[in-house]
């Protein structure tokens, strides 16, 4: 493996932001020389606070090569990209892509992201598209360099381009390898001075075309995440630790019910807390400001608030959660996906299949709270944030607080799991706010069980599946037929939707429809139809139950309904389950565009391979086990934006107690061209045990006034008991030409979330006979269903 | 208010504060140490934890003035700048997604080594098991645990042969 590379402190990087911001300035004009300007020394600045720098702060301008790439002097670069590294290695991934582009040792680089007055505007982190979209942009403007870099080295060197070499960094006459210039010696520290094409960000280019993937180097191998070290030895400073110069803490006061009216604040209540500074309140959102941290949690655990309870129960509980969806008018319900006709050929069938599928909300329960710090100071706003998508942060705090975008920026620092919550980043827009309010530098953190409480979740879903199989046990006729309570699903970085402007009542005058979704199989299936409705709860504002992207927002959900029925159906067939996918894979002879339906065959059988699969119906029969405890196996597939996961889950049930406890699993996976192979591969395995965690632990419990799931002993996670005895993860590249130049790579944040829940369910069923098809399988829900089937 | 001395990674500091406050937050905020970190405050998921007499140690419910014995956090764990064998093997294994946690799966995993240098997978799981990790690194935590005590009881039979 390659050594790391020492870069700068991340935090000095981050704020070097003066320096960098006069570089950018002076190259936003196309001027034909190279060279005049210089880049300022780093000022590691020292700081936030009263010397902070008052802006503004432009937007770095995309078609500027300078906004993207920097070459120093010592032939080092660093590249400045808009997106974010939620802990999966992206970051290392852009490295390897731009450094094979631009043609230098990956050690020799560094990489910038995500705080929006050094580096353009790739919208952050968001459906696994890093490597999918935002790499493509990054391999061009480094290729451009590289073509820009050549030009000037044929100049100094007397040379045509055609007759030099590159070699990471240094370019030489082919014919005379004494002949040579450093890519700092023509350009470090100067800018280029090019201009880019592109219509958006995401079409960025300049002239140079990228390399083929024969060409490429540093692209497919295994370099250690830079990121790592700093987050093993505890220098690595988080958005938890950002400070300033007079920063005081906030927290913020809840509710205590949904819906909750303020009436009235008791400030009398708070006013002998030592450090006190004062009361925050805009209509039902209320927070408090101390010197100290723990005087801020004294104080707003003490405040008294006389609140008003709705009149009407805001939610039904969680236990009639489904007879709820099940019975609820939709707000909305789209056009079905129809191929063929499922009713009639349903009616045709000879046997037919039907089952009802039961998805709890869940929470992203991060490992830590909402967290932000807002500096107020020289009339300007700069928010340290783990804000996955700063860039909207920054608009929306603008907006939010009638500020010029340009007086607004958000630095970008590393914090707990992305995944979709830091999306609707509540805590930046209550740092700006209070940081307005109170003129000094604020820091906001919520608490444990407002955090578990009040973040967004993943929506419910209940699922009506219904299936024919003829004579010969083949699938004829499919109908799936979801809703999801994900009426008003929260946007991203909205000021009229994240949790404060609800609270304060600025809420849009249309809640956002949400959205339910369907299965993105490649199967081949010759009638069926696909129909997904979304409901509301009676509550609709200011709710704990509001829904927002939560790592592959619907995948899980439909995904275990989905293949979960498939294993049914073959149950009912006597089918093999690998065999009859395989079937439902390989009966079409439609075009197989993007080769999904050929990539979806090899990923399956890759899994079943890598298994061991020993094809049989499923349960097994007779039951076997050690003991008390029945083994079993379960597989289930998936496709996400062209990339397809096929997993294997092998289950250990206790008879006695109910625990389910999955002792192995295997993940074939597809996502095209693989960067970074073995950060891949935990990424992945990230992915399947967060499934699993889902699977088998996480539900948002509530009764008809609040959320009651607060805590890690009331929302329990999967734990290191849990974790497989053993994880085979295959990569797999099922292009019928793995070998052609311009193999796309695809995206692998979330893909490997979606097939697992219905994996260990099939595996539950495999060794029990006992289908589950409610989620979580907790052991008391798994053991009251082993009784109630004699077991 | 009332000052308390606390010896920290080898440094003593006297700090002012209220004696209940819970000593993460004057690692934190008054000693500038960032290694523990809050993760829920009720000494359930294990952010915050620090050695304290040898013990990992949850900060986040620990008052400071019950605080006797010697403190050593994320920062206080490397030796002569050699990172600590679990660093190491944490490293080695690229254990981290986020990494937000991984100060108390560390800090945990050193305690669970000193006081069993050799521990089977069940006693892994049993010892680590109140430290939670929500991007799910559990495997490639116990992947390390392995790994760390295997080069700790090399380091240490190595040694022995040099005596010898």
């Amino acid at each position: 493996m390659t050594a790391f590379t020492n870069i700068p402190k991340q935090i000095e990087e981050q704020l070097e932001s003066t320096s960098r911001r006069e570089f950018l300035k002076t190259s936003g004009m196309l001027v034909v020389s190279v060279g005049v300007a210089t880049v300022a020394g780093v000022d590691p600045l020292a700081g936030a606070g009263a010397g902070q720098a008052a802006g503004p702060y432009p937007d770095p301008d995309f078609r500027q090569l300078d906004s993207w790439i920097v070459i120093h002097e010592n032939n080092t670069a660093t590249f400045y990209v808009g997106k974010t590294d939620c802990g999966q290695g992206t970051g290392t991934a852009f490295r390897q892509m731009m450094s094979d582009e631009l043609d230098i040792a990956f050690d020799k680089t560094t990489c910038i992201m995500g705080s929006t007055d050094v580096t353009v505007d790739q919208g952050g982190s968001g459906g696994s598209d890093a490597i999918q979209v935002d790499g493509w942009p990054m391999r061009r403007v480094a290729a451009e360099a590289r073509r820009v870099l050549l030009d000037l080295a044929s100049a100094r060197l007397g040379a045509p381009v055609d007759q030099l070499s590159v070699n990471e960094g240094v370019i030489s006459v082919k014919a005379d390898s004494s002949r040579q210039a450093t890519y700092g010696e023509l350009i470090g520290g100067k800018r280029f001075n090019v201009t880019l094409r592109g219509n958006d960000i995401n079409a960025t280019a300049g002239v140079a075309k990228v390399k083929t993937v024969q060409e490429l180097k540093m692209v497919g191998r295994s370099p250690q995440r830079y990121d790592i070290p700093a987050k093993v030895d505890g220098s690595l400073k988080w958005a938890v630790d950002a400070k300033a110069p007079g920063m005081v803490h906030a927290r913020n006061v809840r509710p205590p019910v949904a819906g909750a009216k303020l009436v009235a604040i008791d400030e009398s209540s708070v006013r002998g807390v030592p450090g006190f500074i004062k009361v925050v309140r805009r209509g039902n959102y209320a927070a408090v400001v101390c010197e100290r941290e723990e005087q801020a949690i004294r104080a707003a655990r003490q405040l008294k608030i006389n609140w008003e309870k709705p009149a009407n129960p805001s939610f039904p509980p969680s236990e009639k959660l489904y007879e709820y969806l099940r019975s609820a008018t939709p707000t909305s319900s789209a056009r079905p996906n129809v191929v063929g006709n499922a009713d009639a050929a349903m009616s045709g069938a000879a046997k037919v299949v039907e089952a009802d599928y039961e998805f709890p909300f869940q929470g992203h329960t991060a490992l830590a709270p909402a967290h932000a710090m807002a500096d107020p100071s020289n009339d300007q706003m700069t928010i340290y944030s783990n804000d996955m998508k700063s860039y909207g942060l920054r608009s929306g705090v603008a907006e939010f607080l009638q500020m010029p975008r340009d007086r607004v920026r958000v630095v970008w620092m590393e914090g707990p799991q992305g995944y979709g919550r830091t999306a609707a980043d509540d805590a930046g827009f209550e740092a700006a706010f209070l940081a307005k309010e109170t003129g000094r530098p604020v820091r906001v953190q919520w608490m444990r069980d407002e955090e578990t409480a009040w973040d967004t979740k993943g929506p419910a879903y209940a699922v009506k599946m219904r299936g024919g199989l003829d004579a010969q046990g083949r699938l004829v006729a499919l109908d799936y037929n979801a809703r999801a309570a994900d009426y008003n699903h929260v946007g991203y970085n909205e000021p009229d939707t994240v949790l404060i402007a609800q609270l304060m009542g600025r809420r849009r005058a249309t809640p956002a429809a949400g959205g339910a979704s369907l299965p993105s199989d490649m199967y081949a299936i010759p009638n069926r139809r696909m129909a997904a409705h979304v409901v509301s709860l009676p509550l609709v504002w200011e709710t704990p139950l509001r829904t927002g992207n939560l790592r592959d927002p619907n995948g899980p959900q439909v995904t275990f309904a989905a293949e979960s029925f498939i294993d049914e159906l073959a149950a009912a067939a006597h089918a093999d389950p690998v065999e009859f996918r395989l079937s439902l894979l390989t009966a079409s002879t439609a075009d197989d565009e993007g080769f999904r339906r050929a990539r979806s065959i090899a990923v399956v059988k890759a899994a079943a391979e890598t298994f061991g699969w020993d094809p049989r119906p499923s349960p097994k029969s007779p039951r076997t086990g050690t003991g008390r405890v029945l083994t079993g196996r379960g597989v289930s597939y998936s496709f996400r934006n062209q990339t397809v996961v096929a997993e294997i889950a092998e289950v250990e049930v206790n008879r006695d107690t109910g625990r389910v406890w999955v002792k192995r699993l295997v993940c074939a996976h597809d996502c095209g061209l693989v960067i970074n192979p073995e950060a891949l591969r935990r990424t992945i395995e990230g992915a399947l045990l967060h499934s699993l965690s889902r699977a088998l632990r996480e539900e948002v419990q509530f009764d008809t006034e609040k959320v009651t799931t607060v805590d890690w002993n009331s929302s329990p996670t999967l734990t290191h008991a849990d974790a497989p005895e053993r994880i085979d993860v295959v990569l797999v590249n099922g292009d019928p030409n793995p070998n052609r130049p311009d193999l796309p790579h695809y995206g692998a944040g979330e893909a490997a979330c979606k097939p697992g829940i219905a994996a260990v369910a099939n595996a539950i069923f495999d060794a029990t006979g006992v289908r589950l098809r409610r989620v979580p399988f907790r052991d008391a829900r798994v053991l009251t269903a082993l009784k109630a089937a004699g077991v | 208010m009332s000052k308390i001395t606390l010896k920290v990674n080898g440094t003593t500091h006297t700090v002012d504060v209220e004696p209940s406050t819970p000593l993460l937050y004057i690692l934190r905020n008054d000693l500038g140490l960032h290694g523990p970190r809050f993760g829920c405050g009720l000494g359930q998921c294990g952010a915050c934890a620090v050695i304290i007499n040898g013990a990992a140690t949850r900060s986040c419910i620990t008052p400071t003035s019950t605080v006797k014995g010697e403190v050593t956090t994320l920062e206080g764990l490397a030796r002569g700048g050699a990172l600590h064998p679990i660093q190491q093997a944490w490293i080695d294994e690229q254990v981290p997604q986020c990494g937000f946690c991984q100060n108390g799966q560390i800090i945990t995993a050193i305690a669970l080594l000193d006081r069993n240098p050799n521990p089977t997978d069940a006693q892994i799981r049993e010892s680590m098991n109140r430290t939670l990790c929500r991007c799910m690194t559990y495997y490639r935590i116990q992947t390390a645990i392995k790994r760390a005590a295997k080069t700790m009881a090399d380091a240490s039979g190595s040694r022995k042969e040099v005596v010898a």
